[in-house]
């Protein structure tokens, strides 16, 4: 394996980590303010909180590696993003941070819940995935021009009437809800809420069709926008089946209400198969059709410094994060709630 | 006219500069708590006093949301860094990419430990265990500022690097994080982040004494944090005068430029004060002989570079000389702030938790510490003008030239009003409603073995 490719499978592995807990953290935040508005808040608000305290912290860090290590690797993707992305990237940057800290400002410094605070977080956490998500849609080319002096610019208008851009985002703000929904019944089955675990599970499954559809509105939308990425996807189609296969796997769990553990590790690896196979047949490409990871890849000892630092990293924060996880996901008393805080 | 017409270099400094400067006021407390929260538990611990283990409980408490506007400001220069400056991050991700990439990795590990620390305060049986949590914390956050400060310090003294026809070539990626400003910087920056969140902290006791609120907790929290201050004091003007002896050597024109300082010449003199005319003449200011040269050199008769040896369009702005009068007045009244308080302490132990003038003075210290950072700050970064990469790229070469920069500033300037009220409001509230003394009583703590 190349370092170019080494150096994107690492990030594209840490892009899906930050999808996966972004999405849970996200998803939880929505219901956690629509259960208030529907008068459920007193069932399930107590169990999403027991997990999101201890890791919202963390959900960040994921993003921020991703694109550290992303001008790290690939120092030309700062210029041509970094002019394109201004005003999408500043609103993305403008949400999470009031996202972020009235989360802080909610969960530790009132006692009473403020329900501007709860309208604050709820409404970002949906809006904050569809501004994310115009990244990937610019990835695709199509949203930026270079001019003959390099002068990069970004077409807002034509993304904003590009009909593939608003498959992303609905794709994005669906399964969003999808993942954080099947993670709750995961946790709520843990924590032996009977309660919590019916309502989650019925988001659960009110979210699963919807993100199977838009997931194959997205795949027709590429086709229109770039047959040469579609063509490879296709050459990569045995991956969507797989996720596919794992999805209906999910889902048939969260039906039958056994085995919610494995039903989580299923929509994982429904996700990853989907991500994984769409990231591969994007290769060689960052920016359809300006930059490849071979264009201006950073010089060699800065790669091998990158990744054996990486490695390392990765054997302080592999044993930390299960320390994580042992304490406040798999640690029954914690997750029933019978241990202060 | 400054703001006539849209100039994206402009504008996008003064956005980098808005957002940093917020930053770094929740990002110093991200430092630098940490370290108090963890030498209060320890102290707790070890002398099994209730006292000490509520003071870290209540401090980690108001802690949880500076962290979390650090967490979101830090997150926002680091993607405008890309946003604003894409030119420089073109080159700095060659060179420093290693420093970034590791700072973050100091985030993660700081980020899963503190999630940790807060949720299992009665969850072993062993205390020391817990207190142990705290230790990857101390360091990562202590970690994420010193690879934050290799990235800076690059910026000021390039090395590690081969630059031909204004190109980088043959980067050492560890020896770009040795840069010469890397131990001054790093040192300084981390000393005095402690010492602001000591003197932060003292203040919010002191503010409870002076209301008459005389509970042994508070006085117990103020010895603590004043001593702490003291010694960080020392620590820091020593690491200061080392700072002025790496600018004398590596960054003549930023110490010409601070200290007025035109002719080339031995046995300079310090200005103190003063004001500049439109010819370049010094008026009203305070000079004191040698003392240039010794700051720079450690000898009264060393030769110090004067600013006409320097190409004029590299000359640093030299306003910077106010914003260094300015400093060091701060550090001057902090000095006799804590050692005031010291001596009462040695001395006349019950007048320093009781006498009205010692606690407003330590009141007044807190943001005093943390304006001098922010000068100290402006100071270094304005200094360095018109570089972005001293001697390598110029500040205008690296900026964006997106439209909009403009918009973008005034809507982060209405975000960080928002979020400044907010975390103030929701920070008093919080001590307000649930005050130390409440806390006591509830937890039903007797006066440790202290008193």
């Amino acid at each position: 394996m190349s370092y170019e490719v080494l150096g994107i499978t690492v990030l594209w592995i840490f892009l899906f980590g930050y999808l996966i807990v972004a999405s849970i953290d996200f998803g939880a935040g929505f219901f956690s303010y629509y259960s208030t508005i529907t008068g459920k808040r007193h069932v399930i608000n107590n169990m999403i909180e027991r997990y999101l305290s201890p890791v919202w912290e963390v959900t960040n860090v994921f993003l921020v590696f991703f694109f550290v290590g992303m001008v790290g690797f690939f120092p030309d993707t700062a210029y041509y993003y970094g002019t394109a992305l201004l005003v999408p990237g500043s609103i993305a940057v403008i949400l999470l941070a009031i996202r972020g800290s009235y989360y802080a400002f909610n969960t530790y410094g009132t006692n009473k819940n403020n329900s501007i605070y709860m309208l604050l977080y709820g409404a970002s956490g949906l809006l904050i995935p569809a501004s994310l998500s115009t990244v990937m849609t610019i990835s695709e080319g199509g949203y930026i021009e270079v001019s003959d002096s390099g002068k990069v610019s970004f077409l807002f208008s034509k993304l904003f009437q590009s009909t593939y851009s608003w498959t992303v985002v609905l794709l994005a703000l669906v399964s969003v809800l999808y993942i954080s929904a099947m993670f709750l019944s995961y946790y709520a089955d843990r924590a032996n809420d009977r309660g919590a675990f019916e309502v989650v599970r019925k988001y659960a499954l009110a979210w699963s069709a919807p993100t199977i559809l838009s997931s194959l509105l997205v795949f027709f939308a590429i086709r229109g926008h770039n047959a040469e990425h579609y063509q490879r996807m296709t050459e990569h189609a045995w991956m969507f089946v797989v996720s596919f296969a794992c999805f209906l796997i999910a889902v048939y769990h969260v039906w039958t209400r056994k085995r919610l553990g494995l039903s989580f590790i299923f929509v994982m690896l429904q996700f990853g198969f989907a991500f994984f196979g769409y990231g591969a047949a994007h290769l060689p490409y960052i920016l359809y059709p300006y930059l490849t990871i071979h264009d201006n890849f950073t010089s060699e000892p800065m790669a091998i410094a990158l990744i054996s630092v990486f490695i390392l990293g990765l054997l302080l924060l592999i044993p930390s994060l299960y320390l994580l996880m042992r304490l406040f996901l798999f640690d029954t008393k914690y997750v029933q709630g019978k241990r202060g805080k | 006219m400054l703001l006539s017409s849209y100039d994206p270099v402009m504008y996008s400094r003064m956005l980098t500069g808005l957002t940093l400067a917020f930053h770094i006021i929740f990002a110093t407390i991200g430092v630098g708590v940490p370290l108090m929260i963890a030498l209060a538990e320890w102290i707790g611990i070890k002398r099994n006093d209730e006292h000490y283990l509520l003071m870290a409980r209540r401090w980690a408490r108001g802690f949880v949301i500076t962290v979390a506007v650090g967490v979101v400001t830090g997150t926002a220069i680091g993607l405008q860094l890309s946003l604003l400056w894409p030119s420089f991050m073109k080159v700095a991700g060659q060179s420093i990419a290693l420093p970034l990439f590791m700072e973050t990795f100091a985030f993660f590990f700081e980020a899963i430990f503190l999630g940790i620390y807060l949720y299992t305060w009665d969850r072993f049986k062993n205390k020391m265990t817990h207190f142990w949590l705290l230790v990857p914390v101390v360091i990562g956050s202590s970690a994420s500022a010193f690879f934050i400060t290799v990235v800076n310090a690059f910026m000021n003294a390039p090395a590690g690097i081969t630059v031909k026809d204004g190109k980088i070539t043959d980067i050492s990626p560890f020896g770009a994080m040795l840069s010469p400003a890397m131990p001054t910087k790093v040192s300084h920056v981390l000393v005095t982040a402690y010492l602001t969140c000591a003197f932060v902290l003292a203040a919010i006791a002191a503010w409870s004494l002076l209301k008459g609120r005389n509970h042994v907790y508070y006085k117990k929290a103020l010895k603590l944090t004043m001593v702490s201050a003291f010694i960080f004091l020392i620590s820091s003007a020593i690491i200061g005068d080392l700072s002025g002896k790496y600018l004398a050597k590596y960054q003549p024109e930023k110490l010409a430029a601070m200290e007025w300082h035109f002719e080339t010449t031995s046995e300079a003199p310090l200005v103190l004060g003063g004001i500049l005319t439109e010819d370049n003449e010094v008026k009203y200011g305070l000079k004191i002989p040698f003392a240039l040269s010794i700051l720079a050199h450690g000898v009264p008769n060393a030769e110090v570079t004067g600013l006409n040896d320097i190409p004029e369009d590299e000359h640093p702005p030299l306003f910077i000389h106010y914003l260094f009068d300015l400093k060091m007045g701060f550090v001057a009244m902090m000095v006799l702030i804590a050692s005031a308080f010291m001596l009462l302490l040695w001395r006349k132990r019950e007048l320093a938790f009781s006498n009205k003038r010692i606690l407003r003075g330590i009141i007044l210290a807190a943001p005093l510490a943390m304006l001098t950072i922010e000068h100290g700050w402006i100071f270094s970064e304005v200094g360095r003008q018109p570089w972005i990469l001293r001697g390598i790229m110029r500040t205008s070469e690296g900026a964006t030239v997106s439209d909009h920069v403009d918009t973008m500033l005034w809507v982060f300037a209405l975000l960080y009003i928002v979020l400044a009220f907010s975390s103030v409001t929701v920070l008093t509230r919080m001590f307000r409603s649930n005050s130390a003394e409440q806390e006591i009583e509830a937890k039903g703590i007797k006066g440790g073995d202290a008193e």
